[in-house]
């Protein structure tokens, strides 16, 4: 019988729950049941936001709204009062980079393989665009389902509304605002699309394209372009729905997942090309760069995921953990505390938590490292609502909006406060049983037994432990659940027998029965009597947060402080000029403001600092015509033509081959795109200006270049049954032609009468520039055939290739190669290495420069790239050039080359000082770079390295015994992770960069 | 379809590879030589000024300051104001087994199946007729031992000089070492940040306990009189315990280099680090248990972020400074080796004196081949393995290598390299 009853009202209670969470419109099975209860919380202390603080004030909601707040409201006599006494109530949390109840597609294919088979076109079925990342058209709200587990786990956080998207693609379509109730997604849901989302990366998606930041980065643009191409509904796209959704989308706030400084700024510049202002998810290193990134005017979203201390008791395993990865430890809960500084606007989301149960700890954790409890609120509140403009509805505790609140026993980000309840629409969810709290307290306990009454005064500390007050302190054992309640004591120490009780808890009155000591059965009540003097908890600041100095950038050798610009005068160096002048003795060079402004013997040093030359030897900057340091990506494989793709897109400031490089005298690298493909990305110029951002970076002012290349690389040897075109140097020379015809009619297109109408194509853009000789190619070539092959196509198309890379078989047809006009950038001695390079020889650059080209020697790795004066002296040994010669293989040559002669590349009046003081004849092994100059600024200080040694080995040290005693303290740590290096590099051939090294080339 | 032409096309290259070459080995020569006036590097550690060097039957018979033609037959050379050096030592290279190094299959031979392969032997494969060779002797370069690669015991190595008609010519100590590659002892994550799954420290120390098992049961086989079934891949690992071969222990980390130690103290193995990127590290450690170092090539990166810039320059001064006895090779793929002496040059650039840095090319590595009773420096009674440069030899500034002997016999410096260069500088009339 009692089995039925329980059943019965379970069933029930079923009805009763989706009779209330149902939308109007679902038919009522049963007997309606409309309450329209209006619930006063009453004395309560309300931060109605960030700014707004009532105390003893009366919070009042009827349905899912607020109906009045404030300290002189009248309570209706209908309503249901709360008494809030102590009791703390905050707007609810809104997170707006949520994927709450909505899944991501599972991936379809397994292991990633460089050289599998290419995926040219989308997967998805439907009438939607060409790429299987750009997937505007998906819906949030249609994927949205209700998920419970995961709406109490947000909740228990303290969040009442969530944005929440699907977390795939580079556009990811838009997302929807919903509540974290349990009820039906019909009433759950605020706004049905609220924002659009974009990324960089490609989520499973399987097309091959894109494969690269800078591939995500072009399709992006090139998006944007089409999307307003395709509001003039083209006939020949037909029907876009993707395209068309991306339109729609461009309404709504754009919400922009970078995960990382660096790529924070790429986001934001391409908002900026089109018009539009991503707010931009963060990662957890953008402290390091605050002024950049204050300079996007964007809002933030940021992410509390810090990382866990490292393990490392090891030595021999954190000897690979790097200093910059270590400093990120100490340095990232500074995060959200450095944008408050830096006054931008932002939120706070609960996304990349592994564990949703660190939200809390880690907000504590920004907290102590100097985020502000009131920006904290408003990085929770305000800011979130008012970036997908539900301010009006949310965000905050006033009359109208939403009743979306919380209530805590304390200050909400206090170490002991707890969240108690979180209500979401009017609608009641319980968070923490509020047993302990509310049976904390004295109360007087009477005892009434046949032989007569006694009192007892009981101090209650929470539901497991209470204090017997009488003549000594004794403790009991006690329970009290909220409902029922036990206490066995004793009347002192020294008794062995005493009372046993049981009962009901009623609140502040508890009553029950038991037996004394003698067993006799007794009847008791307890009456709350008044609450525990109770210490005051904040927030705790038990050590002060120390930290190590941010450094530019934040790793092994960054500068506490930039080097700046100096008047400086080398004294009676030997001086290698790169010029007609050749080396002259004895010789002073001047540097003011950054230029050479003179060169002669004992020149008047003004006040310029000496730096004594003797027994030196001073020469020009050395020019790396092919390199890959400094980027995210280098290869945009995905298609056989990408001249959309831009390595300036993706530079990466933080590479320490930056800083090694100076350590070899290198001054300016054009970083190239690789040799995935027949048409390669825009190169990037950049000047080695270690610590500075990826702006600075570039060599201001040069002719752009692009990348092209020929051979195995592009019909892709190495591939396991290749299906890109091409797949032969017949082939390449095809997809060049196509390509160029396909640009020359796209540049009659654009000139004529149809002009508007034409689709921007970043693509043929580039194209278009070469023709017109605005942009320039260096070309990676390796046979004789391919050579004359690519410059007859040039010719074709009215333009000359501008340099052969590699070039390993110029020596072959240099004549041809001279009568073209091309220049020629090549390495030393590598050969043998690959089919195409078996004729490859040392002699190249020698027999090439004899028939008079223009020559360089490059280096196409990073290693190598800080020998380049060696690889210089080589052409000496291997075909007998002077020693001039040589060293303009690394100068003037590749300036020439590069267009930037006027600038760099030699010792010259006027020209930049880039600058490099040698221990010895530069072309000597024995010859170590002293000191390196870029744009008169000593970016690289051999006396000064030794001393960044130093300190990058006491700040490793610091931070290491920093962990041991985190650990120590018992604080969780994870294994100490090797911290890879991505070696970018053209060549598939790989020179080995140590064990730290992850390749990345073909 | 398919499979024809790659057919044709791989012929096509072993054709390329075989043709063509007219640079043949030197005739025996038993005659006199005398090297006058030359700067002599002995890769003793000394140089001697305006000295002669008297080759006798392919000997060096003698050195000094007082020697003069007294055979009317006796070759000449004038070596005044040149630089001579014992033949450079490659310690560690795949020349011969490997001609084109990627994506051509068929011109390789330097891996075998399996993973406990003592009893494969690189000197059968090895192919007097690369093309590689001949530059290499170009820049001085003469002895080299040939390894083979793979996983765990990938097999055995010997060391051939370069101026050869078959492999049994280029022999100059046979099976000279065992190659041991250890499975690393560093867990790191995949290219995108995550940590492996599983325990993939226990695959490797697994592994390189079933190494050890495989020596205990070889030494224990090797000791008794056989007379039940031939055990060739236990057979093959006798010379390490009568300390006649030596093993080669390729790795590179610390914990592995640790782990190397094992190998000599449980089974008294002869014990040569190869690679041994971190060595610097332990370089006492490594000088207590006489353990030798092969470094690879330190025209390389530092290993960590961290470490000083110049850090691969400089490992070899932390080795000799701890007195190991060590030798460098050049290992790198994209130049086949031709750069072992400026790898030397850069140990003296960071901190080597010039005389040791040629040491770790010539005496050292010798020592380290067990061919120092012949070869490796120029002392009276060793086989007369010389080369003569106009300057400096380990500096490309001034690297020029005008003469060669090997036993005593000139070879030919032509190589593919010249002969191209020639060919073109004729096409276009420059010179």
């Amino acid at each position: 019988m009692i089995f039925l009853r329980t059943a019965l009202l379970f069933c029930l209670s079923i009805l009763f729950v989706s009779n209330a969470n149902c939308q109007i419109t679902n038919p009522v099975n049963g007997v309606a049941d409309i309450r329209n209860t209006v619930y006063a919380f009453t004395n309560a202390i309300i931060v109605k936001d960030a700014q707004t603080t009532l105390s003893n004030a009366t919070l009042l909601i009827k349905n899912e709204k607020i109906i009045a707040v404030g300290s002189n409201v009248t309570i209706p006599v209908d309503a249901v009062i709360t008494d809030c006494k102590g009791k703390f109530i905050y707007p609810s949390f809104i997170d707006i980079y949520s994927d709450y109840g909505i899944n991501i597609p599972t991936r379809v294919t397994g292991n990633f393989n460089f050289f599998a088979q290419a995926q040219l076109t989308s997967n998805t079925k439907g009438a939607f665009g060409w790429n299987q990342a750009i997937k505007s058209e998906v819906n949030g709200a249609t994927l949205f389902n209700l998920d419970e587990t995961k709406a109490k786990s947000l909740r228990d956080n303290g969040f009442g509304i969530v944005l929440t998207h699907q977390k795939d693609g580079i556009a990811r379509g838009t997302g929807t605002v919903v509540d974290l109730s349990d009820r039906k997604e019909n009433l759950a849901m605020i706004k049905e699309k609220a924002a659009s989302f974009y990324s960089f990366n490609k989520g499973t998606s399987t097309q091959s394209y894109p494969g690269s930041m800078m591939g995500s980065i072009a399709l992006l643009r090139q998006s944007f372009l089409d999307g307003q191409w395709y509001k003039n509904k083209p006939v020949e796209e037909g029907t876009n729905l993707s395209l068309q959704a991306w339109n729609n989308n461009m309404q709504l706030p754009l919400i922009f997942e970078a995960n990382d400084k660096w790529n924070d700024l790429r986001a934001d510049r391409i908002g900026d090309e089109f018009g539009m202002q991503f707010i931009i998810k963060a990662g957890q290193n953008e402290y390091q760069r605050i002024a950049e990134m204050k300079a996007t005017k964007a809002s933030y979203i940021l992410p509390l995921n810090f990382p866990v201390a490292i393990d490392v008791e090891d030595n021999n395993d954190v000897r690979f953990v790097s200093l910059a990865d270590l400093k990120q430890w100490e340095m990232a809960p500074s995060n959200p505390a450095t944008f408050e500084k830096a006054g931008i606007n932002f939120c706070l989301t609960m996304a990349d938590l592994k564990d949703s149960k660190q939200f809390l700890p880690n907000l504590r954790k920004a907290l102590q490292y100097g985020l502000t409890e009131k920006a904290a609120m408003d990085a929770l509140t305000k800011n979130p609502a008012q970036l997908i403009n539900i301010y009006n509805e949310a965000g905050s505790i006033e009359t109208g909006k939403l009743a979306n609140f919380i209530i805590t026993n304390g200050p909400v980000f206090a170490e002991k406060t707890m969240i108690l309840q979180n209500w979401i629409q009017g609608e009641k969810n319980i968070v923490k049983d509020d047993v302990s709290v509310m049976t904390k307290g004295k109360y007087n306990i009477s005892i009434s037994s046949p032989t007569g009454n006694k009192n007892f005064m009981l101090e209650v500390k929470d539901n497991a432990a209470a204090d017997l007050i009488n003549i000594d302190t004794v403790s009991t054992k006690y329970s009290n659940d909220g409902k029922s309640v036990k206490l066995n004591f004793t009347e002192n120490k020294k008794a062995k027998r005493g009372y046993r009780l049981s009962g009901i808890n009623n609140g502040k009155q508890w009553n029950g029965t038991g037996t004394d000591s003698i067993g006799i059965a007794v009847i008791w009540t307890a009456n709350f009597v008044s609450d525990l003097v109770a210490k005051t908890d904040s927030i705790k600041k038990e050590k002060p947060v120390s930290m190590g100095m941010l450094t530019f950038p934040n790793m092994a050798y960054g500068f506490k402080e930039m080097p700046k610009a100096e008047n400086i005068i080398i004294k009676n160096a030997t001086v290698f000029t790169s010029e007609a002048e050749g080396i002259l003795n004895n010789t002073d060079v001047l540097v003011e403001n950054g230029k050479i402004i003179a060169i002669g013997k004992n020149l008047n040093a003004g006040n310029a600092k000496i730096i004594d030359g003797t027994g030196k030897f001073l020469t020009a900057g050395i020019i790396d015509e092919h390199s890959h340091i400094a980027t995210t990506s280098i290869n945009e494989g995905g298609q056989s033509v990408t001249s959309e793709v831009r390595i300036g897109d993706n530079l990466d400031p933080d590479d320490v081959d930056i800083y090694r490089q100076l350590g070899g005298g290198v001054t300016t690298s054009h970083i190239l795109h690789g040799s995935a493909n027949t048409i390669g990305g825009q190169t990037q110029l950049i000047k080695h200006r270690w610590g500075v951002n990826d702006t600075a970076l570039k060599f201001k002012g040069a002719d752009p270049f692009i990348k092209f290349a020929l051979g195995e690389n592009v019909k892709r040897t190495p591939a396991q049954n290749n299906n890109r075109f091409p797949d032969s140097r017949m082939g390449v020379e095809q997809v060049q032609v196509d390509a160029f015809t396909r640009a020359k009619d796209y540049e009659n297109a654009l000139k004529g009468a149809n002009a508007k109408t034409v689709r921007r194509d970043l693509e043929l853009d580039a194209l278009v520039e070469i023709m017109n000789k605005k942009r320039f190619i260096t070309c990676h070539s390796y046979v004789a055939s391919e050579i004359i092959e690519m410059m007859r196509v040039a010719e074709r198309f009215g333009f000359t290739v501008n340099t052969f890379t590699h070039i390993l078989e110029g020596y072959k047809v240099a004549d041809k190669m001279k009568l073209h006009g091309a220049n020629a950038s090549t390495f030393s001695d590598w050969w043998a290495y690959k089919m195409e390079v078996q004729d490859a020889i040392g002699y190249n650059a020698a027999i090439m420069t004899k028939v008079g080209l223009n020559v360089a020697i490059n280096s196409d790795d990073a290693e190598m790239a800080r020998r380049l004066n060696q690889e210089a002296a080589k052409t000496i040994m291997y075909g007998g050039l002077t020693e001039e010669q040589a060293f303009n293989m690394v100068t003037i040559n590749p300036a020439k080359m590069l267009h930037i002669d006027k600038q760099t590349g030699s010792i010259k009046k006027g020209k930049d000082a880039d600058l490099v003081l040698w221990s010895d004849n530069p072309l000597s092994v024995y010859a170590k770079a002293e000191k390196t100059l870029v744009d008169g600024i000593v970016y690289y200080d051999i006396e000064k390295d030794v001393a960044m040694r130093k300190e990058i080995f006491a700040e490793r040290t610091r931070l290491i015994q920093k962990l041991l005693e985190e650990k120590k303290d018992g604080g969780s740590t994870t294994p100490a992770k090797p911290s890879m290096r991505t070696i970018n590099e053209c060549e598939t051939m790989e020179r080995k960069h140590g064990l730290l090294e992850i390749e990345n080339n073909d | 379809m398919k499979k024809y032409l790659i057919i044709i096309f791989a012929s096509s290259v072993s054709f390329i590879v075989k043709a063509q070459d007219n640079i043949s080995p030197a005739k025996p020569y038993t005659g006199i030589t005398i090297i006058k006036n030359a700067t002599v590097h002995t890769g003793t550690g000394s140089v001697l000024n305006n000295t002669s060097i008297q080759i006798n039957n392919g000997k060096i018979e003698k050195i000094g300051t007082d020697i003069f033609t007294v055979n009317a037959d006796a070759k000449i050379i004038d070596a005044t104001g040149m630089q001579v050096y014992p033949g450079f030592i490659m310690s560690n290279t795949t020349i011969g087994l490997r001609e084109i190094a990627n994506q051509v299959k068929g011109s390789n031979d330097f891996a075998e199946l399996g993973e406990l392969n003592p009893n494969v032997r690189s000197i059968v494969a090895y192919n007097t007729d690369s093309k590689i060779t001949n530059t290499l002797r170009s820049n001085g370069i003469l002895f080299a031992s040939v390894a083979p690669g793979g996983s765990l015991i990938a097999g055995t190595s010997s060391v051939v000089q370069f101026d050869a008609w078959n492999w049994e010519d280029a022999v100059y100590n046979k099976d000279n070492a065992i190659h041991f590659y250890m499975p690393s002892l560093m867990v790191r994550p995949n290219r995108f940040g995550d940590m492996p799954v599983g325990d993939p420290l226990k695959i490797s120390r697994d592994k390189i306990e079933m190494v050890k098992q495989f020596f205990r049961q070889a030494k224990a086989y090797n000791a008794a009189v056989q007379t039940g079934a031939t055990n060739l891949k236990l057979a093959a690992v006798k010379g390490l315990f009568t300390r006649q071969q030596k093993l080669f222990i390729h790795c590179d980390i610390v914990k592995e280099m640790l782990t190397a130690i094992d190998f000599v103290k449980e089974f008294g193995f002869d014990v040569t680090l190869v690679g041994a990127s971190e060595s610097w590290q332990i370089a006492p450690l490594l000088k207590q248990n006489n353990i030798a170092v092969i470094l690879g090539q330190n025209h390389t990166l530092p290993t960590t972020t961290d470490d000083d810039i110049d850090q691969p320059f400089k490992t070899p001064a932390a080795l000799q400074k701890a007195g190991v006895l060590f030798a460098i090779t050049d290992e790198d793929e994209t130049t086949t080796g031709r750069n072992l002496m400026f790898n030397a040059g850069s140990a003296a650039a960071y901190g080597l004196t010039k005389e040791e840095a040629l040491q770790t090319i010539t005496l050292n590595a010798a020592k380290i081949l067990g061919i120092a009773d012949k070869s490796g420096s120029i002392e009276a009674g060793k086989d007369a393995n010389i080369i003569i440069s106009t300057g400096d030899a380990l500096d490309m500034r001034t690297n020029n290598i005008v003469h060669a002997f090997i036993q005593g016999r000139a070879i030919n410096l032509d190589d593919k390299h010249k002969q191209l260069y020639k060919k073109y500088m004729d096409k276009y009339g420059v010179k």
